[in-house]
C-alpha cells in the first residue's frame, strides 16, 4: 500500500524513517542527556549545547518553547524527548496535558476514565 | 533439555520505578498494580526458573537511531542498567547466560530472523522493572538472563506474526537446549497507551481485554492485524504488545492462564499483567 493510500491515524505521526531523517541533529542531542554532565551542560548554557549538536533552527525554536508537539513536528522521538522532559522535571502526564492542551488534573481525569 | 516453565507478560512504565523506591506498592494508586504480582510470586517459589529470556524494547538506553535493530539478542556475561536521564534508581547488573544466548542466536539465524548480537548491552527499565517486579526482595537475582530487544522506537516495526514466530522459534530453541535448565520467558510493554501527539493518552480497555483473552483463546488473533491497525487500536505504545505476543509465541498452540491482572491507570498507561504457562 503507498504512504497516499494508508488511513491516517487520527492525532498521530508514526516515527518512521522520513521523522528519523528530519530528527536527527535533535534526538541526537537528547540521547546525550543519558549522562548527567550532559544535562548539566546543557541547563549551563543552552544555546551553545544546541549548536554543539547542529539543531536545525525549527529544532532549536522548539527547544526554546519546550513545546511536545513543535518538537515532534521538528521529528522528535518521543523515546528521546522524554529525556530531555527529564531535564524540565516534566512527567509523562505534565507532557500529555501540554500536547492535548488540557490542566493536568483533567488528563489525569482522562486516563482514569479510560479504566470505567 | 531445558523446559519453559511459563510466560510472564507485564507493563513497564519506568514510573513502576519511582513508586518502588518511594516505597509506594501498597498506595491508593500503585496498590492495584502491584498486588498483580502477589499470585507470580507464589507461583516463582514453586516453578524456581533458573534462567529468565527477557523479551523487551529499548528507550535509547542501549541503541540509538545511529544503528537501529530489529531483533537484538544479549550475548554477554552480564548486563549493565544505567541513568536513562529522568532519575529512577539505577538497578544492580543481571547475571548473563552467554551460552544459552548463543544457543537461542543460532537458532534464531538458521530460522531466518537474523539478530543483532550484542556481546555488551545497558539493559533499560523496560528489563530491569519487570525483574524488580517479579524479584522484589532479593540481594542478588535468582536468575540468570537473556534479553532480546525488539525494536519499537522508529518504523518500520516487525509485524504481529513476525514477533509471534520470533517467539515460537525462541521457545523451540528453549526446549532443544541440553542440560535441565528451568526457564522463564518474561515479554514487557503494554498495554494500550500513547505518549506522543495529539492523541496522547489514548488507551482501549475494551482491545486491551480481547487481546489478553487472545492469548489462550485464540494466540494469533493478534497477528491478524497491521502494525499500523494496531496502533490506531492500542496507541503508538501500545505496540509494545509485539513483546507479549513473541513471549506467548514460545509456549506453543496451547497455554493455559494462571493469572492474569489489568488495572487502568499506571501513569499514562493502561497496566497489564498475566502468567501462562504450557
Amino acid at each position: 500500500m503507498s504512504a497516499a493510500a494508508t488511513p491516517e491515524i487520527p492525532g498521530t505521526v508514526l516515527f518512521d524513517g522520513r521523522m528519523a531523517m528530519r530528527g536527527y541533529p535533535l534526538n541526537r542531542m537528547c540521547f546525550s542527556f543519558n549522562e548527567a554532565a550532559n544535562r548539566t551542560a546543557f541547563l549551563a548554557d543552552e544555546d551553545a549545547y544546541c549548536a554543539k549538536y547542529g539543531l536545525t533552527p525549527e529544532q532549536r525554536e522548539a527547544v526554546r518553547h519546550r513545546n511536545v508537539l513543535e518538537l515532534l513536528a521538528a521529528g522528535g522521538n518521543v523515546y528521546y524527548l522524554a529525556k530531555f522532559a527529564g531535564i524540565l522535571g516534566l512527567d509523562v502526564q505534565d507532557l500529555g496535558a501540554q500536547q492535548t492542551g488540557m490542566s493536568k488534573d483533567a488528563f489525569k481525569d482522562k486516563l482514569q476514565a479510560a479504566g470505567r | 533439555m531445558a523446559t519453559i516453565v511459563g510466560a510472564v507478560t507485564t507493563s513497564h512504565v519506568p514510573s513502576i520505578g519511582g513508586a518502588i523506591a518511594r516505597h509506594q506498592e501498597g498506595s491508593d494508586y500503585w496498590k492495584p498494580f502491584f498486588d498483580g504480582f502477589d499470585a507470580i510470586h507464589a507461583w516463582l517459589r514453586e516453578a524456581k526458573p533458573d534462567v529468565a529470556v527477557v523479551i523487551y524494547n529499548d528507550h535509547g538506553l542501549n541503541f540509538f537511531l545511529d544503528k537501529m535493530p530489529t531483533f537484538a539478542v544479549g550475548a554477554a556475561g552480564e548486563y549493565r542498567n544505567a541513568d536513562e536521564g529522568w532519575g529512577i534508581p539505577v538497578l544492580p547488573p543481571f547475571p548473563g547466560d552467554p551460552a544459552l544466548s548463543w544457543h537461542i542466536i543460532e537458532t534464531l539465524v538458521a530460522r531466518e530472523f537474523d539478530p543483532v548480537t550484542c556481546q555488551e548491552m545497558l539493559v533499560d527499565h523496560a528489563f530491569t522493572l519487570p525483574m524488580k517486579l517479579l524479584y522484589p526482595d532479593v540481594e542478588a537475582w535468582p536468575v540468570k538472563s537473556v534479553p532480546i530487544c525488539i525494536n519499537t522506537v522508529q518504523h518500520p516495526l516487525p509485524s504481529a506474526a513476525r514477533c509471534y514466530r520470533l517467539g515460537q522459534a525462541i521457545g523451540d530453541a528453549i526446549r532443544a537446549w541440553p542440560g535441565d535448565a528451568r526457564v522463564l520467558v518474561v515479554g514487557t510493554g503494554g498495554l494500550s497507551h500513547q505518549l506522543d501527539g495529539k492523541r496522547a493518552g489514548h488507551i482501549n480497555k475494551d482491545f486491551d481485554l480481547k487481546f489478553m483473552e487472545s492469548l489462550t483463546e485464540d494466540p494469533e488473533w493478534a497477528t491478524r492485524f497491521t502494525n499500523r491497525e494496531l496502533i490506531a487500536e492500542v496507541g503508538t505504545q501500545g505496540i509494545e504488545l509485539l513483546m507479549w505476543l513473541a513471549a506467548r509465541g514460545t509456549l506453543g498452540p496451547r497455554a493455559r492462564r494462571l493469572h492474569s491482572n489489568y488495572h487502568i491507570p499506571i501513569s499514562n498507561t493502561a497496566g497489564g499483567t498475566m502468567l501462562l504457562a504450557a
